[in-house]
């Protein structure tokens, strides 16, 4: 569906249903470059099992339009601005890397909103290295290939593809390839910057999921334990031979999680 | 690029999409000969219908060891993914049946396998699909024929009978320009010598048959998609675009993304038209891939000494090979195709239908038959064979002459192949 958000068109797959204020609502946040097709099997799942499905494009991602968002609060405020716009006042975010501090921002600064959040292949801090910041803020496609190799378990190149038929690296190129000038160094710079991750953690009060691949290189596993522990209601999975690309590499793994939080 | 670095050529011809098998330990790609796939119960069954899960159902949508493959080819191109389907045939028809619906046109290249040009010239021109061929010498060719309902570009890497080059980054140029994509046949060149993608194509598919397998032993065929042409905006295409009552009002595009075209090929194409590819075809394919690497650069290496051969002989007129200066896309090729030109090509020898007759019947090393891209060389003379009933004249059309070879190189030894070419180009000159 197509909506107006901050004065600019904004776009959350739906998997073509109606939302009705009535049923549950699930936002999911895409990471860094990416867009709401990334939550493809997931979020088509919550949408024919009696949820409101709001998959959403971030701006100057996928469908949205206007510039880049420049820090995770505003990311936050931003998914906040799109459920108020369809008068939800309630939902569950389950927000991916970039989009996971963007869920726990959400829920610190909008406690009354956050129903759940569940935060998949996060880490705190989630700094990014110079090399990678720097192709991206050149729109050098080393960037993108950072991004496409370091976003996968390692074995993935030379192994099967859940998704039959597909490529993985490929995939991720493509939808990299795609991004405006700008929109990746953007998304990598909120991510590095943000500093308010255990300020934010204390002050989360609703239930919240951690999903973790067990061979991620981005946003290892170990490197989100201290957003476990400051966080009151946590829970952890870990999936394995998972990389960052957690939808992607372990779909299964990762939808079955959710359900069992999200059902809870 | 500084950092990380993607796996070479090599390495994923040997393993991109299969892991040993997590049930037995296979390190080789097990035949998974199999229909049907058991659900874990009835939630996990609605699930896969509903694609809220991965996995295999019915095998004429996918199969675990077709999947390989797919993986493999898509990893090769440097594409999002693939669908394998019966044979090369069967991947074009596959192509044009999921972007265009009746009212669709085609701008094509006149320099194609005859089987393609029956596709579209006629096969599909019954069902409202209408195409205009071009010559791809000049690629303002295909800009000329662009019209309002044209929807796709096409062409072979290395057209048949000349092996006329296209030039992909000039058409693919053309194509984007009018919003539609650009496919081509890359059977002849394969990935080792040509990535089209990496040259502006959209979308391109293989007769697996031919240098893939390498082997001769399994027809079968294989399209993939780039995943870089943005169906949304284009505009052209609400096949790809728009609610699809025969799919649960899916819109694949706002489902998926960068995998719309093969969302829709597969759940629709191989549904409903249902030309997939066989585990075991798939398996062969597989093993032939495995050695791609190693088999492309000997049959370059022993086209090369065919043609020098050839090209010292006074019963061989034209030969139509594009690393020859004479070739009128020499220069191209060498742009395109720095590491060879394939091993199939044609040569006009002097004498006509009778020199030809008694050139191939005096032939021991090489097959004669119709088929090109196998291990062992091949050979067939047009104008006894395939365009038997044609007279010269219709031939000329065709850009065959009466004494026109085509050779498929193989992996012999490249001594024996002139020695028999020799005896036989004598043979030949007797008819004279």
């Amino acid at each position: 569906m197509e909506l107006v958000v901050g004065g600019a068109k904004a776009f959350a797959y739906t998997a073509g249903r109606e939302i009705d204020p009535a049923r549950p609502s699930v936002a999911f946040v895409h990471g860094a470059g990416l867009d709401h097709s990334w939550w493809g099997l997931q979020s088509r799942y919550f949408a024919y099992h009696g949820s409101n499905v709001l998959a959403v494009d971030l701006p100057a991602h996928g469908r949205s339009e206007g510039k880049p968002l420049e820090s995770i609060a505003a990311i936050a405020d931003w998914v906040f601005a799109l459920l108020s716009a369809l008068k939800l006042d309630k939902a569950a975010v389950v927000g991916h890397s970039m989009g996971a501090l963007a869920a726990l921002e959400f829920a610190a600064r909008h406690p009354q909103a956050a129903e759940r959040i569940a935060l998949i292949g996060i880490a705190y801090p989630m700094k990014v290295s110079d090399a990678f910041l720097d192709a991206a803020r050149r729109n050098d496609h080393a960037a993108y290939d950072m991004e496409t190799i370091w976003g996968h378990a390692p074995q993935v190149p030379l192994g099967g593809n859940p998704n039959p038929g597909m490529w993985m690296y490929g995939d991720t190129l493509a939808r990299l390839e795609r991004l405006a000038p700008g929109v990746l160094y953007a998304d990598l710079k909120a991510c590095n910057d943000y500093a308010a991750g255990f300020e934010s953690a204390a002050r989360v009060e609703c239930p919240a999921l951690f999903v973790l691949g067990a061979r991620d290189m981005m946003t290892p596993p170990r490197a989100a334990e201290g957003l476990v522990r400051a966080i009151r209601n946590s829970s952890s999975v870990r999936v394995a031979h998972s990389g960052h690309s957690l939808m992607a590499e372990g779909p299964d793994a990762t939808l079955d999680a959710l359900i069992g939080f999200l059902a809870a | 690029m500084s950092g990380p670095r993607y796996p070479g050529f090599d390495t994923l011809a040997l393993h991109a999409g299969q892991s040993p098998d997590p049930a037995t330990g296979a390190r080789a790609v097990p035949v998974y000969q199999t229909t049907s796939f058991v659900f874990r119960d009835a939630a996990h069954a609605a699930s896969l219908f509903n694609m809220e899960r991965a996995g295999h159902v019915y095998s004429r949508i996918s199969n675990p060891t077709v999947a390989v493959l797919e993986e493999r080819m898509a990893a090769l191109e440097g594409g999002v993914g693939a669908v394998a389907t019966a044979s090369g045939q069967a991947a074009l028809h596959l192509a044009v049946a999921t972007l265009m619906d009746a009212g669709g046109h085609i701008v094509a290249s006149t320099a194609l396998y005859g089987g393609s040009h029956n596709l579209l010239g006629y096969t599909l021109r019954r069902f409202g699909i209408e195409t205009t061929f071009v010559s791809p010498r000049d690629p303002k060719n295909f800009q000329r024929e662009i019209k309002g309902n044209t929807r796709l570009l096409f062409g072979e890497t290395l057209g048949n009978p000349g092996l006329d080059v296209l030039d992909v980054p000039a058409v693919a140029e053309i194509a984007h320009a009018a919003g539609v994509p650009l496919l081509v046949d890359a059977t002849f060149t394969t990935p080792y010598l040509m990535k089209p993608f990496e040259l502006g194509a959209d979308l391109l598919y293989h007769s697996a048959t031919k240098f893939l397998g390498g082997h001769g032993v399994a027809i079968g065929g294989v399209l993939v998609d780039s995943g870089r042409f943005d169906w949304e905006k284009s505009g052209k295409f609400p096949q790809l675009t728009s609610p699809y009552e025969g799919f649960h009002d899916m819109d694949f595009e706002e489902e998926s993304g960068t995998r719309a075209f093969l969302l829709r090929a597969r759940r629709e194409g191989l549904r409903d038209f249902g030309a997939c590819m066989s585990p075991m075809t798939a398996f062969q394919i597989l093993q032939g891939i495995e050695t791609l690497h190693l088999r492309m650069p000997r049959h370059v290496e022993n086209a090369r000494k065919v043609v020098a051969f050839l090209a010292s002989n006074p019963a061989v007129g034209k030969i139509l090979y594009p690393e020859l200066p004479q070739h009128p896309d020499h220069e191209l090729a060498a742009r395109l195709l720095p590491r060879g030109c394939g091993a199939v090509f044609s040569f006009d020898l002097n004498g006509g239908r009778e020199a030809g007759r008694r050139f191939i019947e005096a032939l021991r090393v090489f097959s004669h038959l119709a088929n090109v891209g196998d291990a062992k060389s091949l050979v067939i003379h047009p104008a006894s064979t395939t365009h038997y009933r044609m007279s010269d004249e219709d031939l000329a059309r065709s850009g065959i002459g009466p004494g026109t070879v085509r050779l498929s190189i193989g992996l012999e030894d490249a001594a024996d192949l002139v020695e028999d070419l020799g005896r036989a180009l004598a043979a030949a000159s007797k008819a004279r």
